[in-house]
């Protein structure tokens, strides 16, 4: 496909060294030479420099041919411009932008065909904090992650030593939770992955991965570790757009402290936040986490925009006795160090939030797009079409269709009912099908399964 | 000294405006036929030529108001007005003494509603028309009614207004133009009475006694036409549609304009301050209607409720109608009513006192304190429903509160060395300052402030100008500071 990206920021960025590695043409506009040279000297791909709402850039960048345009800038108007400007002008056929203000979410029309013409609109922070709420929510969890709008959740847990499930074979777990429908769609020993079948024994110490309908997490969890007592009380550290739009979404049900370095940003915190206690101060400073009793938290979030005073003020939030600490890591290379180590869960910004923009890029009627274990697994939710003459997989029951190794169809959602795969199971036109992969080489082969043959049209 | 003169020829202008407004008595004389008629014109008629002249000798004088002489002019009209307003009072009752009259014309247009006259049921109507007039006119403001019919004031509108109206936060105005507001928040004013009117026509009131208790609720004045007060009609009805109307206009009038303009009641929903003095208001009633139950004061529950709400709604907006005579009651509930009316009516309503929004950031305040011990590095604003209030506010609040006691404590001394009883003297000035109404003792609502000494009097006229004018306006112009160039 031939994209423009708009803004060569984080997103920007990571978008971009996704998408070339997914045989995309891509040209990148900023108006910074200096970022826009660095992705050039690491990536195969355009870059030009230049103001992205105006027309003679979005030309010269090659609107005219391209498929899709990603406006991910730091301004919401700039990119809202620029996709109505591809619209009028050029009939560039799919516009995507980042729009962060929740005021202009507010009111979709401006979005629509007669407006903006913004095909989708994408709010990273918002992702990602809908990411840390859940894992704030099931504290046991490495990772939760929503299909079909909620109803079935993805969630990959650690087994523990004393969960009635370990030291079992797969099978036993239908026997022991008769009422409860789940399926374990891959596991990661050492990691390593192991291909699930019946006889397949959960041990302590291996990273599961679950697919349940949404209302069965807690339960399902409860089989492989003992579980912790339900979070209250939480700290954030950094008070930046992530952190800001977290404690907003946890200050009713929690009790939420943020420390923020700025003054002025404090300031505007503590206006906008109503229940939550702002504290002014360093977050690498163990005085002040001591005496806000570090001790006594339930989740600790270091979400800073520095990788190394996250990581240092998670690691003395441990210390100190909190019980899980979460900590916001851009650079991959960091990833891999800490996490399991003493950081319980070290996020990836960029690997969460690539996966609501993959889904419009890939083949096929792709619904959602979860990266998984820092890019190298992925679950996707695709939506099945056509009959069973047009299309591979509609019409045939699951142990029919031919899907490669390394893929495991987990469940399906037909009209708003969850369904868990088992073998015998029909997919019918139009569900949602949840496909766990484990191997990210073989997503283009199960995308090609569920496009529809030529004959359709 | 040219300044004082544009000050004079404000004064003029106001003078002349407020000669108009004699009108009202004239005609209810024409009406009633009760001989007062010429009395009146007379007093229009010197109102009339005493501002022609100050306005037309000044004439050179005229010019823009700067801040400091907005001060003296609002101060000074509040003072001129309440005198020439006596005039008919000493024409028709040639026994009053003028401290009376002052004292009871000042009671009006502050809307205390206190008063000295006994007799009120055979007094002429056109007089108890009067008085209930300023009532009403002082409730909503005479300058905010300057301000509102009169554009060509040209004197500074902004900063009359502000030192006028009631409240901390004076700087957010509903519309564009000053002139706007004024004019929408005296037809809101205008409306709401209308519609007050006619409910206590509709509860058994007649017209006259309908009008003069819609003015002095309105107002929350608090000037009755009976010497019984309220308590005369003896009517539930009368009473639950005063109730309402009192609350009415314990709320901020901004948030009753924004209700009407924008034809929905969720206005009301946002304003946390009124939401919190009909809480105050409504909790309490219930807890003195139990107190007064329990202690066998009324047989019945439902006596004890009725009377309770009542004098309980009246006395802590700040209205001052009595409806029993709360003196009798065991001393916790006519103190605790004191208490609220220092403290219940919102800014922006007609009501006096400490006003709701101050309590409010007070308690607050307190808050941030323990607050700052237990996290000293929190980031720690002041919030009012939401939105945050800058330290300058939370700091001239405080300011306010101390200047408020002050007053309360040196003028209660000024009725201790005059001779008055403790209570009496304390409950006068609690509810002189709070434009209340009645006090307790002597004071109390079965008989009147005619009964204190001409010293007295004084004292408590002088409270009701503090309460009125919010301490800060009346108080900067006896400052040395005020004075220097």
């Amino acid at each position: 496909m031939n994209i423009i990206i708009l803004g060569a920021g984080q997103v920007g960025s990571t978008v971009a060294e996704s998408l070339v590695s997914e045989d995309n043409d891509i040209t990148v506009v900023d108006l910074d030479a200096a970022k826009l040279k660095l992705l050039q000297d690491r990536l195969d791909l355009r870059t030009l420099v230049g103001n992205a709402s105006h027309p003679s850039i979005l030309q010269q960048a090659g609107i005219e041919d391209a498929d899709m345009l990603l406006a991910v800038t730091q301004s919401d108007e700039v990119n809202m411009v620029a996709c109505k400007l591809a619209a009028s002008l050029y009939n560039t056929p799919t516009k995507i932008a980042r729009i962060r203000s929740a005021d202009y979410l507010a009111h979709p029309v401006i979005f629509d065909e007669k407006n903006f013409c913004v095909d989708f609109s994408i709010c990273p922070e918002q992702i990602l904090t809908d990411y840390i709420r859940k894992l704030i929510e099931f504290p046991e969890a490495l990772q939760v992650l929503e299909f079909a709008n909620g109803k079935v959740s993805l969630v990959a847990v650690r087994a523990f030593e004393g969960g009635p499930l370990v030291g079992q074979p797969l099978s036993f777990m239908h026997t022991h939770m008769p009422h409860v429908d789940a399926r374990v769609a891959a596991i990661f020993r050492q990691d390593r992955s192991i291909l699930p079948t019946g006889e397949t024994i959960i041990e302590a110490g291996d990273e599961v991965f679950f697919i349940a309908a949404t209302e069965n997490i807690r339960i399902v969890l409860k089989e492989l570790r003992r579980m912790d007592k339900p979070a209250k009380r939480v700290m954030i550290m950094g008070g930046g757009n992530i952190g800001r739009r977290l404690a907003l979404a946890l200050e009713r049900e929690y009790q939420v402290k943020l420390v923020e370095y700025n003054k002025k940003s404090c300031e505007r915190l503590a206006g906008e936040l109503s229940k939550t206690l702002v504290l002014h101060g360093d977050c690498t400073d163990e005085n002040l986490l001591l005496s806000e009793n570090v001790g006594d938290v339930d989740v600790f979030c270091a979400l800073t925009n520095d990788d190394e005073n996250n990581i240092m003020s998670s690691l003395l939030a441990k210390s100190g006795g909190a019980s899980k600490v979460i900590s916001l890591i851009n650079r991959s290379a960091y990833v891999g160090l800490v996490q399991g180590g003493k950081i319980d869960i070290a996020l990836s910004p960029a690997h969460v939030t690539i996966g609501s923009l993959l889904a419009y890029v890939r083949h096929g009627d792709v619904a959602a797009v979860h990266s998984l274990r820092r890019g190298a697994a992925e679950a996707l939710e695709l939506i099945a079409h056509g009959d069973r003459q047009s299309s591979k997989v509609v019409g045939r029951r699951i142990d029919e269709i031919d899907l490669p190794q390394g893929a495991t169809i987990g469940a399906m959602v037909r009209d708003d009912v969850v369904i868990m795969a088992h073998h015998d199971r029909l997919i019918e036109p139009d569900d949602h099908v949840i496909i766990f992969v484990i191997n990210k080489q073989i997503i283009r082969k199960v995308e090609k399964l569920f496009q529809i043959g030529i004959g359709f049209f | 000294m040219y300044r004082a003169l544009t000050v004079i020829h404000a004064l003029g202008l106001m003078l002349i405006l407020f000669s108009i407004t004699y009108l009202l008595p004239i005609i209810t004389s024409e009406i009633y036929d009760d001989g007062t008629l010429i009395d009146f014109a007379w007093a229009m008629l010197m109102t009339f030529l005493a501002g022609s002249l100050m306005w037309t000798l000044t004439k050179r004088y005229k010019g823009e108001l700067s801040v400091r002489h907005g001060y003296l002019l609002v101060v000074v009209m509040w003072t001129a007005i309440p005198a020439f307003a006596t005039l008919p009072l000493l024409m028709v009752l040639p026994n009053l003494s003028f401290t009376d009259a002052y004292f009871e014309t000042m009671s009006g247009l502050t809307t205390t509603g206190a008063t000295v006259l006994t007799g009120l049921d055979g007094m002429s109507k056109a007089i108890n028309l009067w008085r209930h007039e300023l009532n009403w006119l002082g409730g909503m403001g005479i300058i905010v009614l300057a301000v509102a019919i009169m554009p060509l004031l040209g004197i500074g509108g902004r900063q009359l207004y502000k030192a006028e109206t009631p409240g901390p936060m004076k700087d957010s105005t509903l519309t564009p133009r000053i002139t706007e507001t004024a004019r929408n928040l005296w037809l809101v004013y205008l409306s709401i009475t209308i519609a007050c009117i006619v409910s206590l026509k509709v509860a058994g009131m007649s017209w006259f006694d309908a009008v003069c208790h819609a003015f002095a609720a309105m107002g929350l004045g608090g000037f009755s036409t009976h010497d019984e007060s309220v308590g005369f009609f003896n009517s539930p009805a009368i009473e639950v549609v005063l109730i309402v109307f009192m609350l009415l206009s314990a709320m901020n009038f901004a948030t009753h304009f924004l209700a009407w303009r924008e034809k929905s009641l969720r206005q009301y929903w946002s304003d946390i301050e009124g939401i919190a003095t009909v809480i105050v208001v409504l909790a309490s009633s219930l807890l003195i209607g139990c107190y007064l139950w329990w202690e066998g004061v009324y047989p019945s529950f439902w006596t004890a409720l009725r009377h309770a709400s009542f004098n309980l709604v009246s006395l802590a907006t700040d209205c001052g109608f009595a409806g029993e005579d709360f003196n009798k009651w065991p001393i916790f509930a006519p103190l605790w009513m004191l208490f609220l009316s220092c403290v219940v009516a919102s800014s922006g309503s007609t009501g006096g006192g400490i006003k709701m929004v101050r309590t409010m950031i007070l308690f607050k305040q307190a808050g941030r304190e323990f607050r700052k011990l237990l996290h000293p590095a929190a980031i720690n604003p002041m919030k009012v429903g939401g939105s945050v209030i800058p330290n300058a506010i939370v700091f001239s609040v405080l300011g306010f509160i101390f200047l408020y006691f002050m007053s309360v404590v040196m003028l209660t001394f000024a009725l201790l060395i005059s001779g008055l009883d403790f209570i009496s003297a304390f409950s006068a000035i609690i509810a002189c300052i709070n434009n209340a109404g009645p006090g307790l003792g002597v004071v109390g609502p079965a008989s009147n402030y005619g009964v204190l000494t001409d010293f007295q009097t004084w004292v408590c006229t002088l409270a009701m100008l503090i309460g009125r004018l919010e301490i800060i306006t009346l108080l900067i112009i006896f400052t040395p500071k005020f004075w220097q160039r």
